[in-house]
């Protein structure tokens, strides 16, 4: 099993070194003085600084690589297991820092992704010997090789001699001391990552959702695993620089997040956490531009957090404020449809004699007080379901006012009806099912309950059950039911 | 198809999870066309057994043959139907997408279902009433209506033999009947469909054999002949005290356990 881990691990270095060979020594950007604000950001939307165009083009890199392996990371449940990769892998940035005596990508690339998979084997070993379950395993190995690796960065930075700028940007993170060799490991790893989704994307999918199925139909579950662990190490390490050790995860954790509460398709997760990702990490690159190269990681972190509270707010199906304004519409649409359906009884109850409406009488029919209905019809003639007169005292129907008021009375009726003939209530206990199920039911719903119910004209209370097509005529008197009420046919 | 060659063949078939083995040397050989059931108490190891002949835990000894050949020579004949509560019903998957899954052991792992798997897929879901929804993200289901989707996704499989596990529960009445009248049909067609289940009252009038298990085959015979109170109090009168009692040493005393394998590797 290991074996074979690290023989694909050795595969994909080896792809690696031939991909990237005649690395060009990396631009420096240590010549960026204070600058304004304004200034700043001229340059940035110029792209005039090569350093500008590469921490540009790494930001873009990184996101979107992250985005993508992000979102299976996520779907899978591993977010902490990314964690503990991103800081596991410090010592051997350190590492491979010594080795190499400057900053060579790839020596740091080796380095990292060697010892970030001894870390995740080392928490193998101990869920797998020790009654320990994962969150402990993965604590354990996270803190201890993060420290181990702070300890050798500080012993690192005190050795006279060599060349020790930039070991710090990978703490916290600095796109601007990013290079061209930088860059090209970057647009490799993608393109390995991109390479390995466009082929087996379907296979890592159904290995997501299902390993038992996904190995009972043949599929190579635990190559899938590794091979996504490695892209993921991969990722990470090359992020690094960017986004730094502590905020790399977040990378890849935020932005497919974000997808999920806004995707309910794989595909479009992986698109949406791609854009998502592509979008944090370059404001974030252009933030610490413009602040004068203040560290990149936490801003593209800050902005991929704010993007995912506004998916957390406004997503259109689970979002939280969604929810609220949908049940508040829901509520005036109830209150809105009450207030019709009193009017309606007013009318009924004098036999539809003139179609003047006395708020008065809206409030003693639904025993509350005249100041209460008095904003209510306002809110109906607000909607235009209503106008008013005498100073709103007295309220008639607008024709759409009217045939919604029909509507929602014949959906009460039939919904009462339902109740008591196919389900078998009682008369008497129906009313306040009625209440809550009238404002509910949809055209489909209704329409199937008139065939259920063989088209009625009348509620069990033996009221006649309004049709809005061809509703009583307003002021033209009493309203005319079949003797038994049923059969109307049609 | 010959009678002589077993649809399934276990022997000498033990498993064990943390080296604790939970199934003990279970011979079996059932033949092509039959509606199986597989009863037993919780702990019985009736989930195991199946995962174990699908490759998905390994065997701690013995060997399983589909159709006298091993798993993964005849994997695309074999369908599965895992238990509803092992799977993220929240992940972003549609209904359909979930029922071509069933396709890929025909495809390999890069080659794209095309329209012929896209129809197959299409006519199962229609077979489990549930190509309505097809559109629809799993999460939006009841419980039923995933076990179809489920079902659904082992009739894309096109298998010869059906592996099911616990396919009724969290099932109501009016669709556990149809799915049996589903099986039912599969096993009209040649189909050897084996069925976890738990529930005895319905045991006797669902399938045409049963397997009494646990952790030792109890008995493996016609319906009719091994649903008897002797053999049923023998599967579910407890568990059978000394193997269990061996088996907890086994879990204790991990390195001195020969036979038994480590499930635990292989399982992430």
């Amino acid at each position: 099993m290991r074996t074979t881990k690290f023989a694909n691990l050795l595969l994909f270095l080896g792809a690696l070194v031939l991909l990237a060979p005649e690395l060009a020594m990396a631009a420096r950007i240590g010549d960026i003085t204070e600058n304004s604000v304004g200034e700043q950001a001229l340059r940035f939307f110029t792209f005039a600084d090569p350093a500008l165009r590469y921490a540009l083009a790494g930001a873009l890199l990184l996101g979107l690589n992250c985005g993508l392996l992000g979102s299976f990371i996520v779907v899978r449940k591993m977010a902490l297991l990314g964690d503990t990769l991103s800081h596991a892998v410090l010592p051997g940035i350190a590492l491979g820092f010594l080795w190499s005596s400057t900053k060579d990508p790839l020596a740091i690339l080796i380095g990292a992704t060697v010892v970030g998979m001894i870390g995740v084997l080392v928490s193998h070993a101990i869920t797998r010997t020790t009654r320990l379950k994962q969150d402990a395993s993965l604590g354990i190995v996270l803190s201890s090789f993060y420290a181990v690796g702070i300890c050798l960065i500080y012993y690192i930075q005190r050795m006279p001699g060599g060349n020790k700028t930039g070991i710090k940007s990978f703490l916290f993170g600095q796109a601007s001391a990013l290079g061209s060799d930088d860059i090209i490991l970057m647009a490799v790893t993608t393109a390995i990552t991109l390479l390995c989704i466009g082929l087996l994307g379907r296979a890592l999918v159904t290995t997501s959702f299902d390993r038992g199925f996904a190995g009972a139909v043949g599929m190579p579950v635990q190559f899938l695993d590794r091979l996504l662990m490695l892209l993921t190490a991969f990722a990470i390490v090359v992020a690094m620089q960017a986004a730094g050790v502590v905020l790399v995860s977040a990378l890849l954790v935020i932005p497919a997040a974000t997808a999920y509460l806004l995707a309910d398709r794989m595909p479009r997760m992986l698109t949406i956490a791609a854009i998502a990702g592509m979008i944090s990490a370059a404001v974030g690159a252009f933030l610490s531009f413009l602040g004068n190269n203040l560290p990149t990681g936490p801003l593209i972190v800050v902005s991929a957090a704010t993007m995912f509270l506004f998916a957390f707010l406004f997503a259109p199906q689970h979002g939280w404020l969604t929810r609220v304004w949908r049940r508040r519409s829901r509520w005036h649409k109830t209150q809105r449809e009450n207030t019709l359906k009193s009017m309606y009884k007013v009318l009924e109850e004098r036999e539809f004699v003139g179609d003047d409406i006395p708020v008065v009488e809206i409030a003693e029919l639904r025993r509350e007080p005249v100041d209460v209905i008095s904003p209510q019809v306002a809110e109906l003639a607000k909607h235009n379901l209503a106008s008013l007169q005498d100073e709103g005292q007295t309220a008639y129907f607008t024709p759409e006012g009217y045939r919604e008021a029909c509507r929602i009375v014949r959906n009460h009726r039939l919904w009462e009806l339902y109740l008591t003939k196919v389900a078998d209530y009682a008369a008497d206990h129906v009313h306040e099912d009625a209440e809550e199920i009238e404002h509910l039911l949809g055209a489909d719903t209704v329409r199937q309950l008139e065939r259920e119910l063989a088209f009625p004209t009348a509620d069990p209370h033996g009221k006649p059950i309004p049709n809005p097509d061809e509703p009583v005529a307003l002021g033209a008197g009493p309203a005319k039911v079949d003797s038994d009420g049923y059969g109307r046919g049609m | 198809m010959s009678d002589s060659v077993p649809a399934l063949e276990l022997h000498d078939v033990t498993v064990a999870y943390h080296r604790r083995p939970v199934v003990y040397g279970v011979d079996l050989a059932a033949p092509e066309g039959k509606l199986i059931g597989i009863v037993g108490p919780n702990g019985a190891g009736k989930s195991t057994m199946l995962k174990a002949a699908l490759g998905i835990v390994p065997l701690g000894s013995g060997w399983v043959k589909f159709f006298g050949k091993p798993f993964k020579e005849v994997k695309s004949r074999v369908a599965y139907v895992p238990q509803r509560e092992s799977v993220d019903w929240d992940f972003p998957v549609s209904v359909i997408d979930v029922v071509m899954m069933g396709r890929y052991g025909h495809l390999g792992i890069l080659k794209r279902p095309g329209k012929k798997d896209r129809d197959i897929a299409t006519s199962a879901l229609e077979k489990v009433r549930m190509l309505p929804f097809a559109n629809r993200q799993i999460s939006n289901l009841s419980g039923g209506q995933q076990q179809r989707v489920f079902l659904a996704r082992a009739l894309a499989q096109e298998g010869d033999i059906y592996l099911m596990d616990e396919p009724f529960t969290g099932v109501d009445a009016a669709t556990e009947s149809s799915i049996i009248a589903l099986l039912k049909e599969l096993r009209d067609d040649g189909k050897t469909i084996f069925v976890v289940h738990h529930d005895l009252t319905t045991a006797e009038e669902y399938f045409d054999q049963l397997v009494l298990l646990n952790m030792r085959l109890i008995a493996y015979g016609d319906t009719k002949e091994v649903f008897t109170p002797e053999l049923l109090q023998k599967t579910y009168g407890g568990k059978l005290t000394i193997l269990n009692e061996v088996a907890e040493q086994a879990e204790k005393s991990k390195d001195k356990q020969p036979g038994a394998s480590d499930a635990d590797d292989e399982i992430r």
